[in-house]
């Protein structure tokens, strides 16, 4: 009964950072629809996507994400009222810097998935996977998660220099 | 050293058949810092649940990650068996791998990697969870409704009657609302002041209930089961304690001539008056715009006539603050008026319709008016014009409602019922007289509604013509009505003596101004949104405040006494609590690093950021920093993420559970 597994050159891991109420619920009901989608996708829950620091996005990409998603309640629908107004101004913000620093934007998704929407989950996780395949493996942020070893601090010599000389 | 248990779930065969969860298990076992993996059929089923209580207690875990189904299906039961093993029900985490992988993949091999995934990220999550320890905060059991209608007055009653204490708030001098204003009802024709004014003196009467009218809220401080409302009671220039309700003030006051906004401007009053008749309460109010004392400093002769000396023209605004633990809103509707177009309103007008232009156009209120025993006329029906009988009345149907180019998309659901009933009440009193109807859909549901509305087209005659008007023009003394009938698809003329409109329902004024003060939402033509339109149809997001009645949407009485009771039910369950336990998900400043920028207080939804002074022993002030209060903290976190200086945190989300949740990548 299973699809026979097609074969991709690449398959890309895609983070997606949604909120608690509206797409995780989403992503719920495209599973009670038992409607399917790539498996490349791992769900991190919020509460809030008020709550997601831009932080959280470099970090993903820094350790091995090759797309990263962002989903919401639709404007007007937040559970606190407001948060998901917040979420998208600092986003707009961080696309800019994201682009500054060389990742290709079509890495990133931000939408907007209601609890009602199952269908449209599938659509996003979809469409950014196949995307995400074509563009290939994000290699701008390998050779620095190489180099940093992550201790919980930044512990470049330059870093260190600064610290230093405070 | 932590001690992680890792439950794997097979759901019958809704995991099993796609993932390999035994594969998932050991895979869990070999993570650093799991000390115990397995799998079972059903986890929560109560073998399930022992076998988990079993091995927190056997094993001494002190974290465990259940891959089974959604957290939002049972969270809290696993919560709950972790708890009865001892452990802090916030070490428990749910590893999502049926709705969002067994469900939603096919192939065996991927499922099951991505499962392992999702597991490890919880694995290292659990690692930096913490113990959390459930808020209680305690409840003031007493409540406040907002609003002395039919939905405020039966909200008021039935949690009085429950033993609480309810404060019942009225903008206008008299409880009552529209209600009062009604001739009859719908389905059953009973008169409205029959089965309203009882009900308006049981609320001046009972013991449990402060009845503030002539008052208006003026600020809403504090949370659930601990809000601090500020009311302010308008200067009525009479005392209330004085006054014995005799009228002698209102029959001598000389200014006679002011509309009557009771009686929908049909009649007058007195600048000293109490509204109708039935009053609850029974004390005059002084218009001061309209009062010769006030305008001119000369008259006085409600002062003079008062024989218990109740007239106080000095009296000032008060300003009282009311403690309670839950709000009713309870504000009603307002018709949309085309005479008169609200100031930024988004609906366009129906200037067409000669609404406030021809006198014999009325919306429906006014003609209830003029049904009305209590009404201007006494219940007869005339034209306001020249007092004449109508022979021909045009009833015009969804003027306003439903029309989208005109700014209202939605049915205002009541028109239908109440024209029905206008053109029976008209029949009953004037029997040579002929009602039609123009509409273009009957939309009758509810308990005895269609028969209703079929009594009023097969018994009493009114004739429903299918179409909208397009024309409305005064010609002579009569009001010339033309439209189509597009059944049978012919124009139709029709020289009314008296048009009625069905003009859509809207809130209340200043609807939008008191949402914010109650930090409550509300939709684009300022209803009041509920938490869930099927589920949480009475609660605001906002925990504590509850609504009943037409300022959520359209609604007529049935549904409003229906509601109100729900959400006086709701306040009772909140009541039957001394204290109130919710989760501990909110944020947590960390005062050493705090610079009191307070940006988080910009963004935080709920007002739930305070500034607090951190002071010495001597009482000086050190410095300024941000206090997060736990009783009003909804948990959505946005401070968190805006906070420049990473001061603020939110417990069950914290930075570092998320980190280690990416960094298992």
């Amino acid at each position: 009964m299973h699809a026979e597994k097609q074969q991709h050159a690449f398959e890309p891991k895609i983070v997606a950072f949604v909120c608690t109420w509206c797409t995780y619920a989403g992503a719920d009901l495209a599973g009670t629809s038992r409607l399917q989608y790539p498996a490349n996708i791992r769900v991190v829950k919020f509460p809030c996507t008020g709550r997601i620091d831009p932080v959280f996005i470099l970090r993903a990409f820094q350790k091995g994400a090759d797309g990263v998603l962002v989903s919401g309640c639709h404007p007007g629908d937040c559970h606190y009222m407001a948060g998901n107004f917040h979420a998208r101004r600092r986003f707009a913000a961080f696309r800019q810097l994201l682009d500054f620093i060389g990742v290709d934007l079509n890495r990133l998704q931000f939408s907007w998935v209601s609890a009602a929407e199952g269908g449209k989950w599938v659509d996003v996780a979809t469409e950014l996977t196949e995307r995400v395949r074509e563009l290939g493996p994000l290699r701008e942020f390998a050779a620095l998660e190489a180099e940093e070893h992550w201790s919980g601090a930044l512990a470049t010599p330059e870093l260190q220099e600064a610290y230093n000389s405070i | 050293m932590s001690r992680i248990g890792v439950f794997v779930c097979h759901c019958g065969e809704n995991i099993s058949r796609t993932v390999d969860v035994e594969k998932v298990a050991a895979e869990a076992a070999r993570l650093p810092g799991v000390a115990y993996a397995t799998d079972y059929k059903y986890m929560c089923s109560d073998p399930g649940q022992s076998l988990l209580k079993k091995a927190v207690a056997e094993q001494q875990l002190d974290g465990v990650v259940v891959a089974a189904c959604s957290p939002r299906m049972h969270e809290k039961t696993f919560r709950a068996a972790a708890k009865a093993a001892g452990l802090n029900p916030f070490l428990c985490e749910m590893a999502n791998i049926r709705e969002h992988c067994s469900w939603v993949h096919e192939n065996r091999e991927e499922a099951t990697a991505k499962a392992s995934d999702i597991v490890a990220m919880m694995v290292a999550r659990v690692k930096k969870d913490r113990k959390l320890v459930p808020i209680t905060v305690p409840v003031t059991k007493r409540a406040l409704v907002i609003g002395g209608g039919i939905a405020g007055i039966q909200a008021a009653l039935d949690i009085a009657d429950a033993g609480h204490q309810v404060v019942l708030v009225e903008r206008e001098p008299s409880i009552g609302g529209h209600m009062a204003q009604l001739s009859e009802t719908f389905p059953t024709l009973d008169c409205s002041q029959c089965i309203m004014t009882p009900k308006m003196v049981d609320v001046a009467n009972h013991p449990n209930i402060t009845l503030h009218t002539y008052a208006e809220i003026e600020n809403v401080d504090g949370y659930i089961g601990n809000f601090q409302v500020t009311v302010r009671k308008k200067a009525r220039s009479v005392i209330e304690e004085k006054c014995t309700g005799c009228g002698i003030c209102s029959a001598k006051c000389p200014q006679k001539k002011i509309p009557n906004t009771f009686d929908r401007q049909l009649g007058t009053r007195p600048a000293i008056y109490v509204p109708f008749p039935q009053a609850v309460p029974n004390t005059p109010v002084i218009d001061r715009e309209n009062c010769t004392w006030f305008k001119s400093g000369k008259c006085g002769v409600c002062q003079k006539v008062c024989g218990p000396g109740a007239i106080d023209y000095d009296q000032q605004d008060q300003l009282l603050v009311e403690p309670v633990g839950a709000i009713v809103v309870a504000t009603g509707f307002e018709l949309y008026s085309i005479a008169e177009k609200p100031k930024g309103s988004p609906i366009k007008g129906y200037g067409e319709f000669g609404h406030g232009k021809i006198p014999d156009v009325i919306d429906g209120l006014t003609f209830e008016r003029l049904a009305s025993a209590s009404g201007p006329t006494g219940g007869k029906i005339v034209r306001p014009s020249d007092g004449r009988e109508p022979k021909e009345v045009v009833f015009i149907q969804c003027v306003g409602s439903r029309a989208r180019e005109k700014g209202i998309s939605y049915c205002s659901k009541i028109c239908c019922m109440y024209t029905a009933k206008h053109t029976m009440l008209y029949k009953h009193k004037v029997h040579d007289g002929q009602a039609y109807v123009f509409f273009m859909d009957a939309r009758t549901p509810g308990k005895n509604y269609d028969e209703f509305w079929r009594r009023a087209v097969e018994e009493e005659e009114a004739v429903y013509i299918r179409g909208m008007v397009s024309r409305l023009y005064q010609k002579g003394d009569k009001v010339v009505v033309m439209g189509s009938d597009i059944a049978v698809g012919v124009q139709v003329e029709i020289e009314a003596d008296l048009v009625v409109l069905a003009t859509a329902v809207q809130p209340r004024p200043g609807a939008d101004t008191l949402a914010q003060k109650l930090g409550i939402s509300y939709d684009k033509y300022h209803f009041y949104s509920e938490a869930h339109a099927k589920l949480k149809p009475v609660e605001c997001a906002t925990a504590g405040i509850y609504l009943a009645g037409a300022c959520q949407g359209p609604k007529d009485i049935p549904d409003t006494v229906s509601q109100a009771s729900a959400a006086a039910a709701k306040v009772m369950t909140l009541f039957a609590k001394n204290e109130l336990e919710r989760e501990p998900i909110v944020a947590k400043v960390n005062e050493k690093n705090c610079v009191a920028c307070l940006a988080c207080k910009k963004v935080c939804p709920y007002g739930a950021v305070e500034e607090k002074e951190l002071r010495d022993r001597q009482g000086n002030l050190i410095r300024v920093v941000a206090y997060v209060n736990p009783g009003v903290c909804g948990g959505c976190g946005t401070c968190q993420a805006t906070c420049p200086s990473k001061s603020v945190e939110l417990d069950g989300y914290t930075d570092e559970q998320i980190m280690a949740m990416i960094e298992s990548l």
